[in-house]
């Protein structure tokens, strides 16, 4: 048998049409090529710093603390870079390398529409020309993420496909890949898809645990024993986690989005309900039924509405290094008003997942412990779509 | 149980002049049509059939096989169900049939189970367009030992990669004619007959083109410079147009392009 590339454990891969097999070879000899190469780690530590606002906070939650009265609860604050969240990591990263590499054009999904509008402003800043795909559902839920898409001079485009989220703006998106390749680069936002994305996108957002590492050495002169972070695809906690992996004393636990409750077809809970299967390019977990049609998922994060999970988190939890936990909608949006009034921090509704876990697990643990909790993203976007969860009846 | 092996049904499909090669859903409009279609569309002039499993999530496709898929599967069609009307078909028919599905259906049903189905029925061929070269190692060894041709398919961003695609290629190599999904296009720009040579020069094995090969005339230019050539989302956009009553224009439709590709 050959060597199996681009493999986390079994998981991973390249299970993609053989049209577009050359151009994710050129993207990883692209990558193989830049990575080390001190002019592009350079401008791109210059844009994440100038740009993008790194490095983000590490914020001693104190009300959040006393009030739970357990461990200490530091937040990482990927909702105070540019643009909101922590997509914006390997946007810049990928469309560097995409000018690098003579494209002259980006594509992109989105879900909830933090990564179109952080690719959006990275092809704006480096001028490239920006196409997004994003479900018809969620251009309804998000349409001020649309608006600010167009503001930044992209082409949003409306999938109508399927279940209209964003397993189907994925799907477009790699369409369209297939259509025009010479010139366009597909900015994939998360830790998924095939061979070499998981690994560019991981190690773009690995500047997260990088930095949670640093700063809790120089705020408490040790590690945390927990770090938490909400999974979708997954890039938000790739990067909380990965220079955290080889630390065994830090548990490291993904929270997914459970939507109406592991028990109800209204998830998307991954990891609690899916098995494994090869779908968008790569062999993991996804949640499907027993003929391998993915399922419709449900979740009132558009961010975390994905049927599927990264690679490398799939290897993760199989080796017992991750764990993996499901949260409900109730859940999340009660963690959303909860870190808004107690902190005075309005949580993106995906890290709110996180948030709610961290009110679990924090009273059990002793006053001298420590859990971190990535906030991958700042909450405006959510505000009128949490009100009308609430019954009030706000539109954008 | 059946007697003829793929490879013999592949060197049927391949023996009466250039082979015509067409794609149908199944279950779309329901699996009674599927099978009528078989039928009337070996009659017509079919040389190897390509059954559709539909897949919640094709990606290698256009508009047209994406909605048929969207019916079938709303319709209750299951990889169970489509078993079932192959094995009906096979107390009838001898038509060369190849399956056209996606990865994770086959993945998921287990290869095993799968295969020995595949086998059993009398499906030659499988094509898989998200099993590129790099992973065919996941599923070859089990195609091989059920005698299952895995189809491999090159395309026009392949380059210099079809040479060692072709190396290991079984059954028919399915030259895929343009960048993009499956879906009727207007002309083909790419220098297919390139391709074709390419993998000639590596093996002799047959060479069946298609995407977006929708009329008499381009199937003619296809047929100059390949072995076979293959019709989706023409004939399944007549099936999504006329439902069950699709059999006769679908007929008509095989036997123009039989008739057009034989002239020479």
């Amino acid at each position: 048998m050959k060597e199996k590339k681009g493999r986390f454990g079994e998981f991973g891969g390249q299970f993609i049409p053989e049209t577009l097999m050359n151009a994710v070879i050129e993207l990883e000899e692209a990558y193989n090529k830049y990575k080390g190469d001190s002019e592009f780690v350079a401008e791109l530590e210059d844009l994440l710093n100038n740009f993008a606002g790194r490095p983000s906070n590490l914020y001693y939650a104190k009300h959040m603390t006393e009030k739970l009265g357990g461990a200490k609860i530091y937040l990482k604050r990927e909702d105070l870079n540019h643009t909101g969240s922590h997509k914006i990591n390997n946007v810049l990263g990928q469309v560097l390398l995409a000018k690098k590499m003579g494209k002259t054009r980006v594509i992109a999904e989105t879900g909830a529409g933090q990564h179109g509008v952080a690719t959006a402003t990275a092809a704006a800043l480096m001028g490239l020309e920006c196409e997004i795909y994003m479900g018809k559902h969620d251009t309804d839920r998000q349409a001020l993420n649309v608006y600010r898409m167009e503001l930044l001079g992209a082409k949003v485009h409306s999938v109508t496909s399927g279940t209209m989220t964003l397993k189907d703006a994925v799907n477009e998106t790699f369409r369209e890949w297939t259509q025009r390749i010479d010139d366009t680069h597909y900015v994939l936002g998360s830790v998924m898809g095939p061979h070499p994305f998981p690994l560019i996108v991981r190690d773009f957002q690995a500047v997260i645990s990088k930095e949670i590492k640093e700063q809790m050495m120089e705020m408490e002169g040790r590690l945390p024993d927990a770090v938490l972070a909400c999974v979708g695809g997954g890039s938000n906690a790739i990067g909380a986690f990965y220079n955290f992996i080889e630390d065994k004393e830090v548990r490291l636990i993904g929270c997914e989005a459970a939507g109406r409750g592991i028990d109800t077809k209204d998830t998307a809970a991954t990891m609690a309900t899916g098995s494994v299967g090869i779908f968008h390019g790569m062999k993991s977990y996804f949640c499907q039924d027993e003929y391998g049609q993915i399922a419709p998922v449900y979740s009132i994060s558009a961010g975390l509405d994905y049927p599927g999970i990264g690679p490398e988190h799939a290897y993760l939890r199989d080796l017992g290094r991750a764990e993996y936990v499901p949260i409900t909608d109730d859940e999340a949006v009660e963690a959303f008003e909860y870190l808004s009034r107690t902190e005075g921090i309005i949580p993106a509704i995906e890290s709110a997942h996180a948030i709610s876990y961290a009110m679990k697990l924090a009273p059990t643990m002793g006053k001298d412990q420590i859990i971190v909790v990535n906030v991958s993203g700042r909450g405006d976007k959510d505000v009128a779509a949490i009100a009308r969860y609430k019954g009030v009846e706000i539109y954008e | 149980m059946n007697k003829m092996t793929a490879q013999d049904y592949i060197e049927k499909a391949f023996s009466k002049g250039k082979a015509f090669i067409p794609f149908i859903t199944c279950g779309d409009p329901d699996l009674e049509t599927t099978e009528k279609l078989v039928y009337a569309m070996e009659e017509a002039g079919a040389d190897l059939i390509e059954l559709g499993i539909p897949f919640s999530d094709p990606v290698a496709e256009g508009l047209v096989i994406q909605e048929a898929s969207e019916r079938a599967l709303k319709g209750g069609v299951t990889t169970d169900s489509i078993f079932g009307m192959v094995r009906k078909i096979r107390e009838k028919s001898a038509v060369p049939l190849a399956f056209m599905t996606y990865a994770n259906l086959v993945y998921t049903y287990g290869l095993d189970r799968f295969l020995s189905l595949c086998k059993d029925c009398g499906i030659c061929c499988v094509i898989l367009p998200d099993i590129p070269y790099e992973e065919k190692d996941e599923m070859q060894e089990k195609f091989q030992e059920y005698g299952v041709k895995l189809i491999s398919l090159i395309a026009p961003t392949s380059q210099e990669r079809i040479s060692k695609i072709a190396m290991e290629a079984e059954g028919f190599v399915y030259c895929v004619s343009s960048l993009g999904v499956t879906g009727t296009r207007d002309q083909i720009t790419t220098d297919v007959g390139a391709m074709v040579a390419r993998v000639k020069k590596t093996k002799d094995i047959p060479c069946a083109i298609g995407f977006g090969i929708s009329n008499p005339e381009t199937a003619t230019e296809m047929s100059k410079v390949a072995d076979g050539v293959i019709v989706g989302s023409a004939i399944v956009k007549m099936v999504g147009d006329y439902g069950r009553e699709c059999i006769e224009p679908v007929s008509e439709f095989v036997r123009n392009i039989k008739a057009a590709i034989d002239k020479k």
